[in-house]
């Protein structure tokens, strides 16, 4: 059935309304960073920017601290990552291949701390790393984001493994091979989709992360990761809405390219991998 | 936002079903590993994972409920040896008017958000349904930019769009004929302030609940389209004795789903307005941090804690009922 002629009108200027209501702020975001200050404030706003400048983003990159807070954001996030993924691999592998008293359980309470209410638990984990004497360091928050990460690549990587047919394994058994070297040999290379798509997950959750950044670093200026320095952009850039908006384009640009490749490269690690199985 | 975290969930029940039922992997237990010898490994492997959730999430949670049944202020953070004082904070809190002003804001708070994006996320998967392939790539893509946005970079976009001076949402107001928004204030009063959050946390949450929802639409058989539209139905009837049946259990997953992560919704809220101007966007969470970063009352704020996480619990097992039931209509 073909739409009518003026049902295809409606509903063509509904889709250009809700795409300009989508991406207006983004573009706007960008748009303002690029555009010089005078035509930043003025009384009417230039939709279109006429002059292009990269000022903004030369001050951003000139703000105190700023090659600090990003060394800061790098570290907790691809340190938790990567400890996550460990972690979260050793125990896939024991709930999908292996059978053991507790098996249930286990996945019960990763399941449970999935769900758990992080916003919630700000001031006792305030209380707690205070008692722990472990308030202003990187690793608290790192440890810290690795546990809100890992319950979910625990459940995805084990839904994985129990994806890939076990005969190969035990093939490698057979030719002597022990558990372990069975699953670094054989497993992980078939796993290579899922540790990807769960780092990336990993890798946007503790990028954003305001709140116990915001909570457990407080002492220490040089200890602040990016979004909390961001929240505060009043203190380092004042009024400079150029300055404060490139530096929040460059704080989504690694998300944006997390995005790109998790539409591009996982798609296409998981058929590849599901040929082969 | 942590979408895919609990998107993840809803899909794990099929795996449980699996592990637990393959007859492959019973029998290769049986054959290739004898008791004695696996007995150790699975412990061993999943130690990190235990022990890491235990100290760093159940420790903090049992810390809380703990708190909560104390005395516990400044001198008691410092000094250590809380006294316990029974149920006297959550006497003190229910007996305090302005937690109940909390609890009345953060449903309201809930209810707008919620209902808005259900409303909108609906119609703009509707929408895609009926679009043409490129109109629909186009906004698609708009909504998974948006959904890429970070949290935090989304408020201080909001904050420069809101601007009183050369926001351009005061502009395109004022050239909407609405002198009154001419370099209009937005985070110095109360409503203005939680309209401006509201419309933030729909505008970032519309996109999950819109493209699940248009994935679950293209499910639908065209058939049963087909039937009801020789039948005479036409537009509201047509979902409304169609599409809204057939993916009642989707429509509920996602609605308890924002209703979960709008409750406790806290960076937004806390990034723009910290809960002011005069708390009038202090939600629960926000409360919670308030009474403990500015009044150092630990105890308050694990009472407070505590009857969110309660709230929380029981919005999820809501959120786990429905999810059975869709497995077992399968």
């Amino acid at each position: 059935m073909t739409p009518r002629p003026w049902t295809r009108t409606v509903l063509g200027v509904a889709a250009v309304i809700t795409l300009l209501m989508s991406v207006f702020p983004v573009y706007w975001m960008v748009t303002t960073a690029l555009k010089p200050t005078p035509d930043i404030q003025s009384e009417t706003p230039q939709l279109w920017p006429s002059t292009l400048t990269l000022d903004h983003f030369a001050t951003a990159f000139a703000a105190d601290g700023f090659w600090t807070f990003w060394r800061n954001s790098l570290l907790v996030t691809i340190g938790a990552v990567l400890i996550a993924l460990v972690v979260a691999a050793l125990a896939a592998f024991a709930v999908a291949r292996l059978r053991w008293t507790g098996r249930r359980a286990f996945v019960l309470v990763v399941f449970a701390a999935q769900m758990a209410p992080w916003e919630a638990l700000l001031i006792p984990m305030y209380v707690v790393m205070r008692d722990a004497g472990a308030l202003d360091h990187l690793a608290t928050l790192l440890v810290v984001y690795v546990v809100i990460t890992l319950p979910f690549t625990v459940l995805t990587l084990r839904g994985f493994l129990e994806a890939i047919p076990v005969e190969l394994e035990e093939a490698a058994r057979v030719d002597g091979c022990s558990h372990l070297t069975a699953f670094r040999r054989i497993v992980f290379p078939l796993l290579a989709p899922g540790l990807l798509s769960t780092s990336l997950f990993g890798f946007i959750t503790a990028w954003n992360e305001f709140a116990f950044a915001n909570t457990l670093l407080i002492k220490h200026q040089d200890q602040r990761t990016l979004p909390v320095w961001l929240s505060s952009f009043g203190n380092t850039f004042g009024t400079d809405w150029g300055a404060t908006m490139a530096a929040s384009t460059l704080f989504m640009l690694p998300v944006l390219l997390v995005f790109a490749v998790l539409q591009n490269r996982v798609t296409g690690g998981l058929t590849a991998g599901a040929v082969k199985g | 936002m942590t979408v895919p975290s609990e998107v993840a969930a809803r899909t794990t029940p099929h795996t449980v079903k699996r592990g637990a039922s393959s007859p492959r992997d019973r029998h290769r237990t049986r054959t290739n590993a004898p008791r004695g010898r696996t007995s150790f490994w699975p412990y061993l492997l999943v130690a990190p994972t235990v022990l890491l959730i235990g100290a760093v999430l159940g420790y903090p949670v049992v810390r809380n409920v703990v708190m909560s049944f104390q005395e516990f202020g400044l001198r008691e953070l410092v000094q250590g040896a809380p006294a316990f004082v029974g149920l006297a904070n959550y006497r003190e809190l229910f007996a305090d008017h302005v937690f109940w002003e909390v609890v009345v804001r953060t449903l309201a708070f809930t209810a707008v958000n919620v209902v808005l994006i259900m409303v909108l996320s609906t119609l703009v998967a509707l929408m895609l349904a009926r679009l043409g392939r490129v109109l629909r790539v186009a906004v698609m893509t708009g909504l998974v930019v948006v959904w890429a946005m970070p949290v935090i970079a989304a408020t201080t976009v909001w904050q420069w769009l809101f601007q009183s001076r050369f926001g351009v949402v005061n502009w395109v107001l004022v050239q909407l004929g609405l002198d009154q928004f001419q370099d209009y204030s937005w985070l110095a009063n109360g409503s203005a302030t939680f309209a401006l959050i509201v419309v933030l946390v729909v505008w970032q949450s519309v996109p999950f609940a819109a493209l699940t929802l248009y994935a679950g639409l293209t499910t639908v058989p065209a058939e049963l389209f087909e039937a009801a539209r020789i039948d005479g139905a036409a537009g509201w009837a047509l979902f409304r004795r169609i599409t809204f049946p057939v993916l009642r259990s989707l429509f509920g997953l996602i609605a308890s789903l924002e209703v979960i992560w709008v409750f406790k919704c806290f960076v937004q809220i806390w990034a723009i307005s910290e809960g002011g101007p005069n708390d009038a966007t202090t939600t629960l969470p926000v409360y919670a941090y308030q009474v403990a970063q500015t009044l150092n009352r630990y105890d308050l704020a694990g009472a407070v804690s505590v009857i969110t996480v309660v709230v929380l619990t029981i919005l999820l097992l809501v959120y786990f009922r429905q999810s059975l039931r869709q497995e077992t209509n399968r």
